[in-house]
């Protein structure tokens, strides 16, 4: 019963929305070109390095996990790795996933922008706007090289920090997660 | 339920290891072991095919990573300079075949010579983890300085800071280094077994 009655309704709202959207179409056609210009590309906030130790620091969410990968379109790991951040970020844990992009600023419209389109990427994504990261590099952890990807972990419950230089494998990123969790 | 925190904390504390082992490789003032890599011409080279330096400037490079592209002008510009005085560049590329890098090396017309380190061997020798990674060696081999070429990838003009030249400037006035090793993002290179 109740499923007829749902696609009765459901038939009735399309006819509605033919009708209006037959009467007002330019506008519909307006409203639903910009729309689908805006539905999966997310801003993308360009940000320098006091801005980034600040944002690490201070813990946006105290009750969360704050996950922060370094990464680059052109680096096929770090693109590798990203459908693991996601799914992260998309779970209903209590995290937090932010993607810091160290592309060349001048490739954030011809590149990045388009890339987190493609990708539909739903995770925070910043862009981190530096060419000198002989100090960043130390301040983000002492045991990082430089080479990416690489991901800093911070329990905000407890401040508690790791980090990895590294490609996250299938389920490893998970498992640095639970090891956090379980020992903050 | 036990068992099964018992088994994760295990698991977890052998992956947070494994993930956060200390890179094998030399540090400054560490004594550079000698290798034998083969050039363009498929003729080999070592430490001790420049008989009369006073030491090398060595760095881990590659064709296609964007920060190695970014140098490729500036590494010339380093043999150009500095090899005439005693301290050759030594190019080692890790990630490529041999035949990119021949194709590279006559494309631009390297002044250097580029090696191929074929089994990674001598990279992992070093520790070298990234492209660029320089390693500036004294003439008895031991590590001078180990990091970036100068501190803006992007633009050689704007680079207030040259490391390798004011570590080799240094070398040869015969003072000391002031900056022994410096940090900079790079591609990383991928290993052949992993």
């Amino acid at each position: 019963m109740s499923l007829s009655s749902g696609k009765t309704n459901m038939t009735k709202g399309l006819v509605v929305v033919y009708k209006v959207g037959y009467r007002f179409r330019w506008t519909l056609a307006v409203i639903l070109f910009s729309y689908s210009f805006d539905s999966s590309g997310q801003q993308i906030e360009v940000i320098k390095a006091d801005q980034l130790f600040h944002m690490i620091d201070q813990c946006p969410e105290k009750n969360k996990l704050h996950v922060y990968n370094f990464w680059a379109t052109w680096c096929a790991p770090c693109v590798r790795e990203i459908p693991h951040f996601e799914s992260l970020n998309n779970s209903d844990r209590n995290v937090n996933v932010t993607l810091i992009s160290i592309d060349d600023v001048d490739l954030l419209e011809k590149k990045v922008i388009p890339f987190v389109k493609r990708k539909e990427i739903k995770s925070n994504v910043v862009l981190l706007d530096e060419t000198d990261f002989n100090e960043i590099i130390d301040k983000i952890d002492k045991s990082w090289s430089g080479a990416i990807p690489a991901s800093l972990i911070v329990d905000c419950r407890s401040g508690k920090r790791l980090f990895y230089e590294k490609e996250f494998k299938a389920g490893e990123l998970e498992k640095a997660i639970e090891m956090i969790i379980n020992h903050p | 339920m036990i068992l099964r925190a018992i088994l994760l904390t295990v698991f977890g504390i052998a992956f947070i290891i494994s993930g956060m082992t200390v890179p094998q490789g030399l540090n400054v003032g560490d004594r550079a072991t000698d290798f034998s890599l083969a050039n363009i011409d498929g003729k080999m080279i070592s430490l001790d095919s420049y008989p009369n330096s006073k030491g090398y400037i060595v760095i881990f490079t590659c064709n296609n990573c964007p920060y190695a592209k970014a140098y490729q002008r500036r590494i010339a510009e380093l043999h150009n300079a500095y090899a005439q005085k005693g301290f050759p560049v030594i190019a080692i590329n890790t990630s490529d075949s041999k035949e990119a890098i021949v194709k590279r090396a006559k494309e631009q017309n390297y002044p250097y010579d580029y090696l191929h380190d074929e089994t990674q061997e001598v990279s992992k020798a070093y520790g070298a983890l990234k492209t660029p990674h320089v390693y500036i060696l004294k003439k008895d081999r031991t590590v001078a300085y180990i990091g970036a070429i100068d501190n803006n990838y992007k633009d050689a003009d704007a680079a207030d800071k040259k490391y390798v030249r004011d570590a080799v400037e240094s070398l040869l006035a015969n003072k000391e280094i002031k900056i022994t090793s410096t940090k900079a993002i790079g591609c990383t290179i991928k290993w052949k077994s992993s």
